[in-house]
């Protein structure tokens, strides 16, 4: 998806902010019970990693940057709730609104609609039978495509030529899997772009690798 | 497009949520503070810590390290969560690697724990993919233009760990000794681990 969360290489995020080096990772409590709601929500959802992934890219931008990391990943489990019809609409606003005294009616309990799928193992990695159509040194191209499904292709990368610098682990494509329509695992090569490539030829010097799925790429004839 | 803006503040939110869940006994408030406390406690920067300085006192299991991380990083007991591939880039001399996630903010967690909050820093995610020499200056590592730079985007499971360079005058040093050195930054590649003062 061409979304908000697709943020590689863009302009106008200013400064790095750094905590001290030993800070503990949660530093309001309320980040700590969404943390772990929201790892729970996948299960409780029904659904999987890549569908948590495309809530993120599905959040408007408020609530991707307003509340920070934890606040996205609230968001998220909300959605995936909402997808699946464990929450009714409203149901989390109502239920804070009550909790702060207010006089409300909060919205039933729905049949719950969980995705009808199961995953054929644990994780995303899996074997595929066929041979990679790329090997390490072959010049590849990213795609130029963009998708309202999950996608793990960045805008950045598209069009770039670059040369296959690992054959990783096969993976289940973000594009089928985060809908529950399929694993359809594919091998996933780390690409190794210049930045002249990505930036043109006033950009730092540094190579820049991404791991990218095979129909992701394209023989760079070139 | 509706810009949600609700008037709940988010610690409300979160608490209405996880009230929702319990009473319908859909999620354990003890399996919450199971897994906090984990990441709280238990699961860090110290692991990743380990593997460096193992790296660094053991060349055969450096060579392992380099060769298959997931299965290195496994033989000291890591995995879990954000594991299921771990592949290890090593510094050198001539080049200095650094880890970001431009689309999310995938990190090692078996061997590094949660991400610190620059890491999740819209900032470093989107500069770090376009201008980080400028932005690890900024952090305050300059490295030397004859140093090439390797950028790697977390963009699959396959998860990004440094092994940073062994500092001088350490060689007496015990492995022990060796891990309390390394930091958090080193293994992502924002900084170099610095000799014992």
């Amino acid at each position: 998806m061409d979304s908000i969360a697709d943020i590689g290489g863009m302009h106008g995020f200013g400064t790095v902010t750094r905590e001290p080096p030993d800070a503990p990772p949660f530093d309001q409590p309320w980040q700590k019970r969404a943390f772990g709601m929201a790892l729970l929500s996948m299960r409780v959802s029904g659904t999987n990693l890549e569908a948590f992934r495309h809530a993120l890219e599905r959040l408007d931008p408020v609530q991707y940057f307003g509340e920070g990391y934890f606040g996205r990943w609230l968001h998220c489990a909300e959605r995936l709730l909402l997808d699946s019809s464990i929450l009714a609409p409203g149901a989390v606003e109502a239920r804070a609104r009550a909790l702060r005294g207010e006089d409300v009616e909060e919205p039933g309990t729905p049949e719950p609609a969980r995705p009808d799928y199961q995953p054929t193992a644990a994780g995303s990695t899996r074997e595929v039978d066929h041979e990679p159509r790329f090997g390490v040194g072959d010049r590849v191209r990213a795609r130029r495509f963009g998708t309202p499904r999950h996608s793990r292709l960045p805008r950045y990368v598209r069009g770039a030529s670059g040369t296959v610098e690992r054959v990783q682990p096969a993976h289940v494509l973000p594009e089928t899997h985060a809908h529950f329509e399929g694993e359809n695992p594919e091998h996933v090569y780390k690409v190794a772009f210049s930045s002249v490539a990505l930036w043109g030829e006033d950009a730092e010097p540094f190579t820049l690798t991404v791991d990218l799925w095979e129909s992701y790429l394209e023989e760079d004839a070139a | 497009m509706t810009i949600t803006d609700d008037h709940v503040p988010i610690s409300l939110r979160t608490a209405a949520l996880e009230q929702l869940l319990t009473e319908r006994e859909l999620v354990d408030p003890s399996l919450l503070d199971r897994f906090i406390s984990m990441y709280e406690n238990d699961v860090g920067p110290m692991n990743g810590a380990k593997v460096v300085a193992r790296a660094w006192t053991d060349p055969e299991y450096r060579a392992r390290l380099l060769e298959d991380g997931t299965a290195a990083i496994g033989e000291l007991g890591f995995k879990g969560p954000q594991g299921e591939v771990i592949e290890v880039v090593e510094n050198t001399g001539d080049v200095h690697n650094v880890v970001v996630c431009t689309l999310c903010s995938c990190y090692p967690w078996p061997i590094l724990g949660l991400p610190p909050g620059w890491y999740k820093d819209p900032a470093y995610r989107s500069r770090m993919a376009r201008e980080p020499r400028t932005l690890l200056a900024e952090m305050g590592l300059e490295l030397a233009d004859d140093v090439e730079l390797r950028v790697h985007d977390s963009s699959s499971e396959v998860r990004y760990m440094v092994l940073p360079q062994r500092p001088a005058g350490t060689d007496d040093l015990s492995e022990e000794e060796l891990a309390a050195l390394v930091t958090r930054d080193a293994m992502v590649g924002v900084a170099v681990v610095a000799p014992p003062s």
